[in-house]
């Protein structure tokens, strides 16, 4: 696997190689149910957890209502606390950004904490083309970057592996990038994390630069917060002398006391934690203490189209926690890397349409149909809509993500077989008369082609369904027919089904 | 409202809900304009496409006091999504008459316990049952725990727990067939977890899913059967 998700395939191409993966499929299963019920008895705590999920969604909703403004008013905060403030289009714009500061450091080298989205805009590739190495510090990151593999998870991006997995990848990798790792490196957590922290160390008190996310920009006060479970974002935010910030602009939230119920909502959702171990937040520039230049990359990339959108905005909402993830079936027996980006599972399955654009003659045809793919990637079950504790209706936004896929298709050349069968379905069942007539037919097939009440296997899209299931065979006589035969009277002429 | 997949593929438990109905006493009646709520559309996208069923379904229930359907997928979609197909049309007087039958849609289990009011319909079924509560009753609908009562009020049958049991089955409708093999994956753990409860019966309050996990069960030669909650409910000494 390479370092990116450029050119992967639609989804149900890539789910089918993630099915076939059991070692995969164990992995996903056991960690996901562990953090399901981890998650499921912290929240059954708290007595009102309906209405602090109504509170977090309205602090999300306010703040991207008059986004720009709080744009503003955070630029403002953080200018006149010494930190200089960028804006960034796209990938490119906030990739040059980062590594403009980095060269004019002289940096060869830079720590990274955790953050979505410098892995969104490729960040570590851009910075490997100019020569400068970029370490993660998380350690399910680390892990990731070791293996040279993808993350699939959000708040655990090596959920896919597991502890002896780990332990290799340690003892291959470690000594080609920095400090090796022990001979007799168990496959222990405890062990496992020892080994980590010593390889890290070393890297924290070399880097000149340190770059990381954020979960929350407060426009009031400037201050932006990082919220995390291992204490190493902390080293990132503190060691270095210059730390560059790069936060998607629906992190703002405009008060500092608007982030109340979203630091109660999130630990719960994510980690299944009461409270998370480290809460760090920081306003600019503080003489003799911590970073003495500090840089902010406010990121658009995509999501003022994602804002335009009435009902996908809802998806900005998000504060990454990954309840979504860990409740979705699908996610589940795929894993995170058949949703082709850092974003997977239900959250990725509509922002990533939203922040790509559907229709909009972006990409080539391949990421074209991967993004268009997405919004089909769920079974509808609702399970994500059910703990987002900010309450994104996602199974909502799928369903209207797959209409402006069909309407993007709308004038297409030649129609996809989909697009003619729905039609000549829809056209059948809108009228009774139709539809009556069809069964009746469909009836006489299925008595010349069902032995023992199911259909044969079917050939071309059918197959789908008869591979692996049986398929009752269409009823002698539809209940339509019953009812018009015997008027609904159920002596005698009862259906037999 | 039969569903066009009770209509067209399981036409006894339409007949299951008329018999259940007027055995409780309600004048129930298939108005024949009826076909189908316009699901398969929505969920795909073909949303335009949807908008002649949905017309077609508010003209076929206009004049009816309720309008009952042995499917918790179908009344979420008649409750949930028809005004975003009417909106869409830019047809008000269709976005009217869908807030009309929205209100008076129900699904069987909630019309029988929120409506008529009773639990004990005057079952009987003598078997080991296991009910899988369906994804759109469950969540959608929020019909909670009403099939399990009406199931428990039912002479001779022994309800076993299923495991996992609030987890998706894998049908989805088209995900079936786009993401057939994801949909089977899940559909499989389900089957599982059905056959490690010993019942001899699966039961579930939705036709698609049924046919999906008994199309799995069946390909397994599991021996298990799938009934729809009004099959079982519908069954007497009498009429077995
Ligand atoms: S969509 Fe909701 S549940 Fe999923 S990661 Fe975002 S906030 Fe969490």
């Amino acid at each position: 696997m390479t370092g990116t998700f450029v050119g992967m395939p639609a989804f149900p191409a890539a789910a089918r190689d993630a099915l076939a993966d059991t070692q995969l499929r164990h992995n996903l299963a056991h960690a996901t149910a562990t953090i399901r019920g981890k998650r499921a008895a912290v929240v059954g705590e708290v007595e009102h957890w309906e209405a602090l999920r109504l509170a977090g969604a309205a602090v999300k909703e306010r703040a991207l209502h008059g986004l720009e403004d709080h744009l503003v008013r955070l630029e403002e905060s953080l200018v006149a606390r010494g930190a200089q403030v960028h804006w960034a289009r796209d990938a490119a714009e906030a990739n040059a950004l980062v590594a403009d500061v980095a060269r004019r450091h002289g940096a060869d080298e830079v720590v990274k904490v955790k953050s979505m989205a410098t892995q969104e805009i490729g960040l570590n590739e851009a910075l490997a083309a100019e020569g400068i190495a970029a370490w993660e510090t998380d350690l399910a990151e680390m892990i990731v970057q070791l293996g040279d593999d993808l993350p699939s998870h959000i708040l655990v991006p090596a959920i896919h592996r597991n502890r002896a997995e780990i332990r290799e990848i340690f003892l291959r990798r470690m000594a080609d990038v920095g400090r090796p790792a022990p001979a007799d490196l168990t496959d222990e957590p405890a062990v496992l994390a020892a080994a980590a922290r010593e390889h890290l160390r070393e890297k924290f008190l070399r880097a000149k630069v340190g770059v990381s996310g954020a979960n929350f920009a407060v426009a009031d006060t400037g201050t932006l917060v990082v919220v995390e479970s291992e204490g190493n974002g902390r080293m990132c935010l503190t060691l270095p002398e210059v730390l560059v910030t790069v936060v998607g602009i629906e992190k703002v939230v405009p008060t500092w006391a608007e982030l109340d119920p979203l630091l109660r909502l999130l630990p719960r959702s994510s980690t299944g934690e009461r409270m998370n171990p480290y809460t760090s937040t920081w306003t600019g520039v503080t003489p003799d203490d911590g970073p003495q230049e500090v840089h902010v990359v406010l990121l658009d990339n995509g999501r003022t189209r994602a804002l335009a959108d009435e009902v996908g905005r809802q998806a900005l909402r998000c504060i990454r926690c990954s309840a979504c993830l860990n409740v979705c079936p699908v996610y589940e027996r795929v894993g995170g890397h058949a949703y082709g980006s850092v974003y997977p599972g239900p959250i990725g399955a509509i922002l990533n349409p939203l922040l790509h654009g559907i229709g909009e003659g972006t990409g080539d045809p391949q990421s074209r149909s991967q993004v268009e793919s997405l919004p089909y990637a769920s079974s509808l079950c609702g399970a994500c809509f059910e703990v987002c504790p900010v309450r994104i209706d996602i199974p909502e936004v799928l369903v209207h993500l797959r209409s402006k896929v069909v309407d993007a298709h709308r004038g297409d050349r030649v129609p996809k077989p989909e697009a003619l069968a729905m039609r000549a379905a829809a056209h059948t069942l809108a009228d009774a008369k139709r539809l009556g007539r069809a069964e009746r037919l469909a009836g006489r097939v299925g008595r010349l082609v069902g032995r023992r009440g199911t259909t044969p296997r079917l050939p071309g899209p059918g197959a789908g369904w008869t591979d692996a299931r049986d398929l009752p065979t269409p009823a002698r006589e539809s209940f339509r027919g019953w009812w018009r035969r015997t008027g609904g009277r159920l002596d005698g002429g009862e259906n037999d089904g | 409202m039969v569903t066009c997949i009770n209509d067209a593929l399981f036409p006894g438990t339409g007949a299951s809900v008329v018999r259940l109905l007027r055995r409780l006493g309600v004048d129930a009646e298939f108005p024949e304009a009826q076909t189908c709520c316009g699901q398969p559309m929505v969920n795909t996208g073909y949303l335009d496409e949807a908008v002649p069923l949905v017309r077609n379904y508010v003209d076929a229930f206009e004049t009816y006091d309720a309008v009952v359907t042995p499917s918790g997928s179908c009344a979420g979609s008649v409750r949930h999504q028809h005004g975003m197909v009417a909106r869409r049309a830019g047809d008000p007087g269709l976005e009217r008459a869908v807030t009309g039958t929205s209100a008076r849609v129900h699904e069987l289990s909630e019309f029988l316990v929120d409506v008529l009011g009773v639990t004990d319909v005057g079952a009987y079924f003598p078997h080991r049952v296991t009910y899988h509560p369906t994804c759109h009753s469950l969540r959608m609908l929020g019909v909670g725990d009403r099939p399990r009562q009406l199931l428990e009020a039912v002479r001779g049958l022994r309800l076993t727990e299923l495991p996992n049991a609030e987890e998706c089955c894998g049908f989805g409708g088209t995900f079936a067939v786009k993401n057939s093999d994801t949909s089977v994956a899940m559909g499989a753990d389900k089957a599982r977890h059905v056959r490690s409860t010993g019942a001899e019966v699966l039961v579930a309050g939705d036709s698609s899913c049924l046919m999906h996990i008994g199309g799995l069960l069946s390909r397994q030669r599991s021996g298990v059967r799938v009934m729809h909650l009004a099959d079982v409910l519908a069954a007497t000494e009498d009429a077995p």
